[in-house]
C-alpha cells in the first residue's frame, strides 16, 4: 500500500514538474534524479523529493482523502524534525467553477490540511495558510488530468 | 462639464435636468412620443437614424464633429437597438442640416431620426451643439449643448448618445460609463492580473495597479469615483478600495483570514463582503465611515458573492450551505434566507438588477458554463449564452445589457489556446459581440452614469 501510494504521489510530482516549468518552489519532482546528499535537510527541495508538498482533493470537496492522509502524516513527521521550519499551506482548485467560490473552497482545502497537520501534532504558529482559487494551476491542461492535479493544497516551507 | 441647455438656461451639473425637457424646444406630440417606440419593439425592428458629421466652424471644430459623431453612431449601432442609416449624395451637407435640415432628403435615405449640430472650439474647451428631430413630422425632440474640456471630448458624444437613447426609448442610456476590469498577461500558472479601467466602448483605456500583486474583482461604488476589488498585497489576500481621484489603496476592514467578493451597498456607505474562517465563509458588512464590522450570515457552508437589491432591501449570494453551489435571497439585516436556484447543475456569481426585475447568474451544468437570469423570486429562468467557461455578469446600469468574461480552453498540457476575453450580450439574449481589450480580461464590472 505505502509502495503504491508513493508510486502514485511520484508520477504527481513529476507531471506537476514537467506541465509547468515553474522554476520556484516545486523545481525537484520526486523523479528527478537528484543525489539526496545536494538537497539540504528541511528545504523545499527536500519536502518535494522526499516526502511529499502535496495532497489532492475530490471536485468540490475539501476533506483530506484517506488516499493523501499519509502525506501530511509524513510532513507531520518531517515538520518536527525539523522544528524551525514554518511553511505556509497553499489551497487551490480547478478551473471548473467560479471565481469566487474557488477562491474560499481553496481556503478551505488550505484550512483542511493545516488543521489535519496540527492534529498530527505540528505547532499551529508554524502553519499559514492561503488561497489562489483557480488562479494559479499547477497543470495547465484543460483536462480531467490537468484538474485532479489542480484540486490541491502545496506545503511551502517559508 | 457643463451641459446647457440651448435654449439659455443656467447650465445644470445633475444629470436629471440635463435630461429634462428643453423648455420650449421639445415639441410635443413628436411620434417618438414615449411609449411611440419601445425597446421590445426595436430588437426586432432597428430604429433607423442618421447621425451625419457634425457641422465645425474651423478645421478643428470640423474634426470633433467628425470624430464625434463617428462616436454617436458606433454606441447607436452597437445597442443593435439602432441602424445608422449613411448619408448618400443627394443629401444636404452637414453644415445644411446643422442650420436647417431638409427633412425630404433625409427621409428619403430611410432614417426616421437625424442628428444635427455643430462643434466649436473655444481655448482649451470644445462647445457642442446637438439636436435631435423625428424625420416624419419634421419636429425637434431635443436640442442641447454641452461644454467640455477638449481632452472629454468623448464624453460629450456618449451624452448624446445616452440623450437619444432616452428620448427614442424612453428608457435612459448606458454610453456614458467605464468598464473596470481585470488585465490578465503571461502563463496561466503565473498571470499578472491588473486592475484596469476604460469607457464602455474601450477607449480612455488605464491600468491602476502595476502587477506587483495579484488584482481581482473591481466593484463600482454608486459614485463611480470608488472601485472595492480584492488584493494580494503583501500575499494578504482581501478587500481594499481604490480611490479613483487620488489613486489611493487601502484594505478595508479588520479581518484576521481572506476576505473577498466585496460589493457596495447602493446607498455607498457600506461594503457586503465574504470572511474566511475555519472551514466557513460568511457574509460581513463593513461601515465606510466608522468601518464597523457586522456579520450578516453564519450559516455553516461558503457564502460568497453578496449583492443588494437596487433598493438595499435584499442581498442575493451564492451558497453551499444545501450541499452545492445555489442562489439565495435574504433580507438585508440576514433574515429569511430562502434558495431561489432550481434548475440542473450549480449556480453562482448573482448580480441583482438595477432595475430590480431580474437576477444575472453564472450556471455550471454538465460541463457546461452559463450566463442567464431568473427573477429574484427564481421563476422565468432564462439562459443567454452558453460555452466551455464563462462568469462573472455584470449589468448596465440601465439593466438592458449584460457584461460577463468568456474562456476558451487549453488545447495541450502546456496550456495553449487559453483564453479570458469580455462579451457584452443585450438580455433579450441577442447581440452578444467581444469586448476588445488589449490582453486577456476578466472579471468585468460596469460603472454607473457618470453624471
Amino acid at each position: 500500500m505505502t509502495t503504491k501510494l508513493f508510486g502514485a504521489l511520484a508520477a504527481v510530482a513529476l507531471l506537476a514538474a514537467c506541465s509547468s516549468d515553474d522554476g520556484a518552489a516545486t523545481a525537484t519532482g520526486a523523479g528527478a534524479v537528484a543525489p539526496t546528499s545536494s538537497i539540504r535537510a528541511g528545504s523545499q527541495e527536500d519536502l518535494v523529493a522526499n516526502v511529499g508538498d502535496r495532497v489532492l482533493f475530490d471536485t468540490d470537496r475539501s476533506t483530506v482523502r484517506a488516499d493523501q492522509r499519509a502525506i501530511l502524516e509524513r510532513q507531520a513527521r518531517w515538520l518536527g524534525q525539523f522544528p524551525q521550519v514554518q511553511v505556509n499551506v497553499e489551497g487551490h482548485a480547478d478551473e471548473r467553477g467560479t471565481r469566487e467560490y474557488n477562491l474560499a473552497l481553496g481556503q478551505r482545502r488550505a484550512n483542511s490540511a493545516r488543521d489535519t497537520l496540527v492534529a498530527l501534532g505540528v505547532a499551529g504558529p508554524r502553519i499559514a495558510t492561503i488561497s489562489f482559487g483557480k488562479d494559479r494551476p499547477a497543470a495547465l491542461g484543460s483536462s480531467e488530468d490537468a484538474w485532479a492535479q489542480n484540486r490541491r493544497a502545496v506545503t511551502v516551507v517559508r | 462639464m457643463n451641459p446647457l441647455n440651448l435654449g439659455g438656461g443656467p447650465s445644470f451639473g445633475r444629470r436629471g435636468a440635463l435630461l429634462g425637457l428643453a423648455g420650449g424646444l421639445v415639441a410635443p406630440g413628436a411620434a417618438f412620443g414615449q411609449a411611440s417606440i419601445d425597446i421590445t419593439t426595436a430588437r426586432t425592428d432597428p430604429i433607423p437614424i442618421a447621425v451625419p458629421e457634425l457641422a465645425g466652424t474651423t478645421p478643428e471644430g470640423q474634426r470633433y464633429g467628425r470624430d464625434i459623431a463617428r462616436v454617436i453612431q458606433n454606441n447607436l449601432r452597437g445597442s443593435a437597438l439602432f441602424r445608422t442609416v449613411e448619408r448618400g449624395g443627394f443629401v444636404q451637407t452637414p453644415e445644411a442640416a446643422a442650420a436647417t435640415p431638409r427633412f425630404p432628403d433625409w427621409k428619403g435615405i430611410g432614417a426616421q431620426a437625424l442628428v444635427t449640430g455643430k462643434a466649436e472650439p473655444q481655448g482649451d474647451r470644445v462647445r457642442v451643439e446637438f439636436r435631435l428631430w423625428d424625420v416624419l413630422p419634421e419636429a425637434q425632440i431635443q436640442g442641447t449643448a454641452f461644454t467640455a474640456p477638449a481632452a472629454n471630448w468623448r464624453r460629450i458624444a456618449h451624452l448624446i448618445s445616452d440623450v437619444i437613447y432616452e428620448r427614442l426609448l424612453g428608457e435612459k442610456g448606458y454610453f456614458d460609463t467605464r468598464v473596470a476590469y481585470i488585465a490578465e498577461n503571461g502563463p496561466r500558472d503565473r498571470r499578472t492580473r491588473r486592475l484596469a479601467i476604460m469607457d464602455q466602448d474601450g477607449e480612455n483605456h488605464r491600468f491602476l495597479t502595476d502587477g506587483s500583486f495579484q488584482a481581482l474583482t473591481p466593484r463600482w461604488h454608486p459614485n463611480a469615483q470608488q472601485i472595492a476589488f480584492m488584493s494580494y498585497a503583501n500575499n494578504q489576500p482581501r478587500v481594499f478600495l481604490f480611490n479613483l481621484e487620488t489613486g489611493r489603496q487601502e484594505p478595508l476592514g479588520s479581518f484576521a483570514g481572506m476576505t473577498l467578493s466585496p460589493r457596495f451597498a447602493p446607498d455607498g456607505r457600506s461594503v457586503i463582503l465574504s470572511s474566511t474562517r475555519g472551514g466557513d465563509a460568511n457574509l460581513f458588512s463593513v461601515d465606510l465611515a466608522s468601518r464597523r464590522e457586522r456579520q450578516i450570515t453564519s450559516g455553516g457552508g461558503l457564502d460568497v458573492s453578496p449583492c443588494y437589491s437596487p433598493d438595499g432591501a435584499q442581498i442575493v449570494f451564492n451558497s453551499d450551505r444545501g450541499g452545492d453551489q445555489q442562489l439565495y435571497v435574504m433580507d438585508a439585516g440576514g433574515g429569511g434566507p430562502r434558495r431561489i436556484s432550481f434548475g440542473r447543475g450549480r449556480y453562482a456569481t448573482p448580480v441583482w438588477s438595477p432595475r430590480g426585475d431580474l437576477i444575472a447568474f453564472t450556471r455550471i451544468s454538465g460541463g457546461q458554463f452559463a450566463i442567464g437570469v431568473m427573477r429574484p423570486d427564481g421563476g422565468g429562468e432564462r439562459i443567454l449564452s452558453e460555452g466551455w467557461g464563462m462568469e462573472g455578469p455584470t449589468f448596465a446600469p440601465n439593466g438592458r445589457v449584460l457584461m460577463f468574461y468568456r474562456e476558451t480552453p487549453a488545447r495541450d498540457s502546456r496550456g495553449n489556446g487559453y483564453s479570458a476575453r469580455l462579451s457584452m450580450i443585450d438580455i433579450a439574449g441577442f447581440n452578444e459581440k467581444q469586448v476588445l481589450t488589449p490582453t486577456d480580461a476578466s472579471d468585468p464590472a460596469w460603472s454607473p452614469l457618470l453624471s
